[in-house]
């Protein structure tokens, strides 16, 4: 595969490691009243879709880059890469 | 013997004529001949044994699709099994033999298996070894074992290197025959990158194969231009003996380079080149491979593809018999019987299945039209054929077509499905191709040339377009738009043997037992009758299985299914896919800037991760291990030793926020860690388990300094960049890893000052009061060396680790051994740095292995203390009831009742007189060592409720070493346990 890392353009994807669903950006409020039911959720429980997926990848051999990348885990097409830490500041400037 | 099967023109080299050795016999070839050429320009049909009945087989076909002719080639460690003649290109000084025999090739032993056919059926081991089930081992598969499988392995490392590379293109052309050349040149004029790959040493396909002409020319001068043309482009690749084997995501495609597999020497060359060619837009021109019919007998030495003795006639100058029959349902196969008669070779017959075609004026031999071959004869070649009116023709070849399958296997490799096209009888390329493929020429069905060079420039346009290029115009040469219709003849009926699959013995009466027993379906058809496996993986054998399986089921063949393919398209040796990545350059080897020292020493090393440590340093007159790594121990805590842990992993913090940052990633407070100070630190995983730990150094206001263990120095900084980048972006923190910049020695023991004295600049203060335990600075030693120093112990003693840059590593510790000789200074490795931190009750990995809680680890109130106060990673999940049980695990020490008796690690706990089992298991023994300060063995491990139980005896059950000796209780700390060496 090739990842088109939106600051360094076609990447191997042999240069990156996987970790999987980007719900892992959503780290929940520890001081809620339900924290352990929802950090339970956030570590264990995870869609698994058959169709379009936002996932986090690691630029380990390049960059250092936290990439947040939207694949069709059906075909392979990769819709949409972007730095994780962009996608999180406007989130929360959105929020 | 004579070359009795040439008959001269073609394009080999008459000029030079090659030796090479079959079977032990020299024969003679020329450059440009293949093996297979070779073979039957010396009039040797009888070639191989097949794979179940130990047939006779001889030469097939002239391509990769070759189902018969494996031979073994090359010698000793060299030897190659199971390798096509038909692609091996003939050079000096080659060894082949055919393989699959027992005794002789023309008298094989094994060849009572074809008296034994009618037991050997399809599926006839899921029934017939069955039971006794004691059996199988002892009999059924030893004696199968022996009896299967087609070549052999030397068993010997292979002597040869295999490499690897990576290729980049807007335009990769797969396959150079008259689509793939006017789709290369169209793309090339263009101006864009362009790679032509073809898996035969000659490019130009079947133009090197047919007599059509281009132009005006023959057919080989225009691909010779054309070649010519593209070779003097810059921008152009051509890589000939190149197999494209697959269509990876994303516009990847994996070739395989033979790069001197046709030399005798490789002369320091790659023998195979794994390529992995990035392209933008692929156009994939594979040809197509014709099918043979099915009928009795079908699978003598002699009977071959009607196009491939085509081949040997027209390209080889070779006659595949001295009187060929012809035998086709379509008419292409009209082109042997022409091209065979224009080159004088005698032909018995031309036998045109279709009673109402059209066929040529033909002079040279008697014409039956609708008439079918219902048998063969000849033990070890074929002698006669019997046809449908009961006519007996000599013959001792037979050139079948039964059609053209395009070679749709590439655009199946993501999930494409072929679809069925009646006109010619064949599946073509779907309409879901990988992206960025397309398909040209008769591999999408196009079987007349002019079609074929339409196609190439039409899919180059499209591509070019696609890239947002104009293509410049391109004149279509002129060419024959030759007939190529067809009415297919899927089987001869009859009552004898016919076969589909030569390869695997697949015959008619296979698949119709299929059916019969309800493997119907094709994916279970392959895997019940074995059609289509191994190295030609059905490439002449599928289609027609598929139709004889529609003849039984009453359904059309596209109805019936459809098999697709997986790469690869031709076999891959696992050496290509390995490359260099073999024995000692499996994975990178990591050393430390002191590793040459060390190995100067004679130092014994140890692989942790990729890098190689120091284990121990035997000194002369150390036969054993213990006596080594004892003595380290007892000269470190006497005197002083020198111990490297650049392995380390390091990571530089810096930033407004770093301070804040640590305290959320690290689950004991940092937020009071002053500058010039060191803190133990420990992680834990979000779900609340420790996974590693380390310290951290506070070296100014803004800059910090991390260490992690060696094992998760990587994942500690990728968890790092996840929290800084995905958990908090807005603070402002920076990370860098600098574990390769800085070498590092612990130097330690109570002497360990006195050493340090001598290299630390003057104005620096390494005293007691000065530089504290835990006290960290950056300095200079040895005359302006910039240096850092940290006051920290893992042996439980006076120690210091000292830092300097990676350049200076390897003096710093010849340095030092220097200045430490009038101090008794030992260098010691991780083995007694083990050692000294068991006897410490000191967590290493075997503690920290991802299954154990800050409480297991005796760090619970540090960590609770801190989670009333502040968020953290794994601060929630660690609280969880499950991991705070108050009979929760325990980190203690253990030591033999009988002193003089060891430990052993992963033995389990158990109340004295407790039945052995997992009910009754109450904790393990994580790390053990003979401990040379107290003189016995001593271990430490997690206990239920260890705490409260020192002094009590428990067993040390170890099933697996079979030992149970009894064991104490006792604190964790066994040397040393105030700590008083430490703080001297």
């Amino acid at each position: 595969m090739v990842i088109d890392h939106p600051l360094l353009g076609l990447r191997d994807a042999a240069e990156f490691v996987y970790l999987g669903d980007a719900a892992l950006l959503e780290r929940p409020d520890a001081t809620a009243a339900d924290a352990e039911t929802r950090f339970y959720e956030y570590q264990y429980l995870r869609d698994n879709p058959a169709g379009v997926h936002q996932e986090l990848w690691f630029h380990e051999q390049g960059d250092h880059s936290w990439l947040v990348v939207t694949r069709n885990t059906l075909t392979h097409e990769i819709l949409c890469v972007e730095l994780a830490r962009d996608v999180v500041l406007a989130r929360r400037a959105g929020a | 013997m004579s070359q009795s099967g040439r008959i001269g023109g073609g394009l080999v080299d008459y000029g030079r004529t090659l030796d090479f050795r079959f079977n032990g016999a020299t024969l003679q070839g020329h450059p440009g001949d293949t093996l297979a050429s070779a073979l039957l320009a010396n009039g040797q049909r009888l070639v191989a044994r097949s794979f179940k009945y130990h047939r006779p087989r001889g030469i097939f076909s002239a391509g990769s699709e070759e189902p018969n002719a494996l031979v073994q080639l090359r010698q000793g460690a060299y030897q190659e099994p199971n390798t096509r003649a038909t692609v091996v290109e003939l050079f000096a000084g080659l060894e082949a033999q055919s393989q699959n025999f027992r005794g002789s090739l023309r008298h094989d032993l094994l060849a009572v298996n074809d008296w034994l056919a009618p037991f050997l059926s399809a599926g006839f081991y899921y029934k017939t070894f069955m039971w006794p089930a004691a059996f199988w081992e002892k009999l059924y598969e030893p004696v199968i074992r022996a009896a299967a499988g087609l070549g052999r392995l030397s068993g010997q490392e292979d002597p040869d290197r295999y490499d690897k590379g990576y290729l980049h293109c807007e335009v990769l052309v797969i396959g150079a025959g008259p689509a793939g050349l006017m789709a290369a040149l169209t793309a090339a004029r263009a101006g864009v990158r362009v790679i032509l790959a073809d898996e035969d040493f000659r490019m130009g396909g079947r133009l090197n194969a047919e007599t059509y002409r281009i132009d005006d020319r023959p057919g080989v001068q225009w691909a010779e231009q054309v070649l010519a043309e593209l070779a003097a482009m810059a921008h152009v690749r051509l890589l000939p003996r190149t197999t494209v084997y697959g269509a990876f995501d994303h516009g990847i495609y994996g070739a395989l380079e033979r790069r001197t597999d046709h030399l005798l020497q490789c002369d320091g060359q790659p023998r195979q080149v794994l390529w992995r060619i990035y392209s933008r837009q692929a156009i994939l021109c594979a040809g197509a491979t014709e099918r043979p019919m099915v009928f009795a007998n079908n699978d003598r030495p002699g009977v071959m593809l009607a196009g491939s003795v085509r081949a040997y006639a027209n390209r080889f100058g070779v006659a595949a018999g001295r009187k060929v029959a012809v035998l086709t349902n379509n008419d292409n196969g009209w082109q042997t019987a022409l091209d065979l008669a224009a080159s004088g070779v005698a032909l018995a017959a031309v036998i045109d299945t279709r009673a109402d075609a059209e066929v040529p004026a033909f002079q040279a031999a008697p014409v039956f039209r609708g008439r079918q071959v219902v048998d063969t004869r000849g033990r070890h070649g074929l002698k006669s054929i019997l046809l449908s009116d009961g006519q007996h023709i000599a013959a001792d070849c037979l050139a079948v077509s039964g059609g053209w399958n395009p070679n749709v296997h590439l655009t199946c490799h993501q999930r494409g499905r072929p679809q069925w096209r009646e006109s010619i009888a064949a599946f073509v390329p779907g309409a879901e191709l990988p992206p960025g493929m397309s398909v040209a020429g008769a591999a999408q069905g196009s079987l007349s040339l002019m079609a074929c060079l339409l196609d190439g420039r039409q899919a180059a346009h499209a591509a070019l377009l696609a890239l947002g290029h104009k293509p410049l115009p391109l004149p279509l040469p002129d060419a024959v738009d030759e007939a190529a219709g067809i009415s297919p003849c899927w089987q001869v009926p009859g009552r004898k043997r016919a076969w589909l699959d030569l390869q695997n013995d697949v015959t008619v009466k296979d698949v119709q037992l299929a059916q019969r027993e309800g493997f119907h379906a094709v994916e279970h058809l392959k895997r019940y009758t074995t059609l289509g496996m191994a190295t030609d993986q059905g490439k002449t054998a599928n289609v027609n299985a598929l139709a004889v399986m529609a003849a039984c089921t009453g359904q059309s063949i596209p109805e019936t299914g459809t098999t697709i393919f997986r790469p690869p398209y031709t076999p891959v040796p696992i050496a290509a896919l390995a490359g260099h990545a073999r024995g000692r350059n499996f994975r990178p080897v990591r050393q430390t800037p002191g590793h040459q020292w060390a190995q100067e020493q004679g130092a014994v090393f140890v692989e942790a991760g990729l890098w190689l440590r120091a284990q121990w340093f035997p000194q002369a007159g150390e036969t054993r291990w213990r006596e080594s790594v004892d003595r380290e121990v007892k000269q470190v805590r006497a005197g002083v030793g020198v111990c490297d842990v650049s392995t380390l992993g390091k990571i530089d913090i810096q930033g407004r926020d770093a301070l804040e940052f640590l305290n959320r990633v690290y689950a004991n407070g940092f937020k009071t860690l002053a500058v010039g100070r060191v803190r133990y630190g420990l992680m834990l995983r979000e779900d609340g388990f420790a996974y590693d730990d380390g310290t951290t150094a506070r070296l100014g206001e803004q800059h910090f300094l991390m260490t992690t263990t060696t094992a998760n120095a990587a994942l500690v900084f990728r968890n790092l960049e996840f929290a800084r980048q995905c958990l908090w972006p807005a603070l402002d923190v920076h990370l860098v890893s600098v574990t390769e910049q800085w070498a590092q020695y612990a130097v330690a023991g109570p002497r360990a000052r006195a050493l340090l004295q001598q290299l630390v600049d003057e104005d620096v203060d390494i005293g007691g009061a000065a530089f504290p335990f835990m006290a960290c600075t950056e300095l200079t030693v040895c005359d302006g060396v910039p240096a850092r120093l940290f006051r920290i112990s893992f042996s439980g003693e006076l120690a210091y680790e000292l830092a300097v840059p990676a350049r200076y590593g390897d003096a710093l510790i010849r340095v030092l051994m220097q200045a430490g000789q009038a101090l008794g200074v030992v260098a010691y490795g991780t083995e007694a740095l083990g050692v000294m931190r068991i006897e410490k009750g000191h967590a290493a990995g075997n503690e920290l292995n991802g299954q154990t809680t800050a409480l297991n680890l005796g760090l619970g109130a540090m960590v609770a203390r801190k989670a009333e106060s502040s968020d953290f990673i794994g601060n929630v999940l660690s609280r969880r009831p499950a991991m705070n049980q108050p009979d929760a695990l325990r980190l203690m020490g253990f030591r033999p009742l009988k002193r003089d008796e060891s430990l052993s690690a992963g033995a389990h706990f158990l109340a004295l007189g407790a039945t052995p089992d997992l009910s009754h298991d109450q904790g393990w023994m994580t790390s053990v060592a003979f401990s040379p300060m107290l003189g016995h063995a001593i271990g430490l491990g997690f206990i239920q409720r260890g705490h409260e139980r020192v002094g009590e005896v428990v067993r040390a059950f170890d099933p697996v070493r079979d030992r149970d000796i009894e064991v104490e209780i006792v604190s964790p700390h066994f040397f040393d346990p105030k700590g008083e060496r430490l703080h001297v």
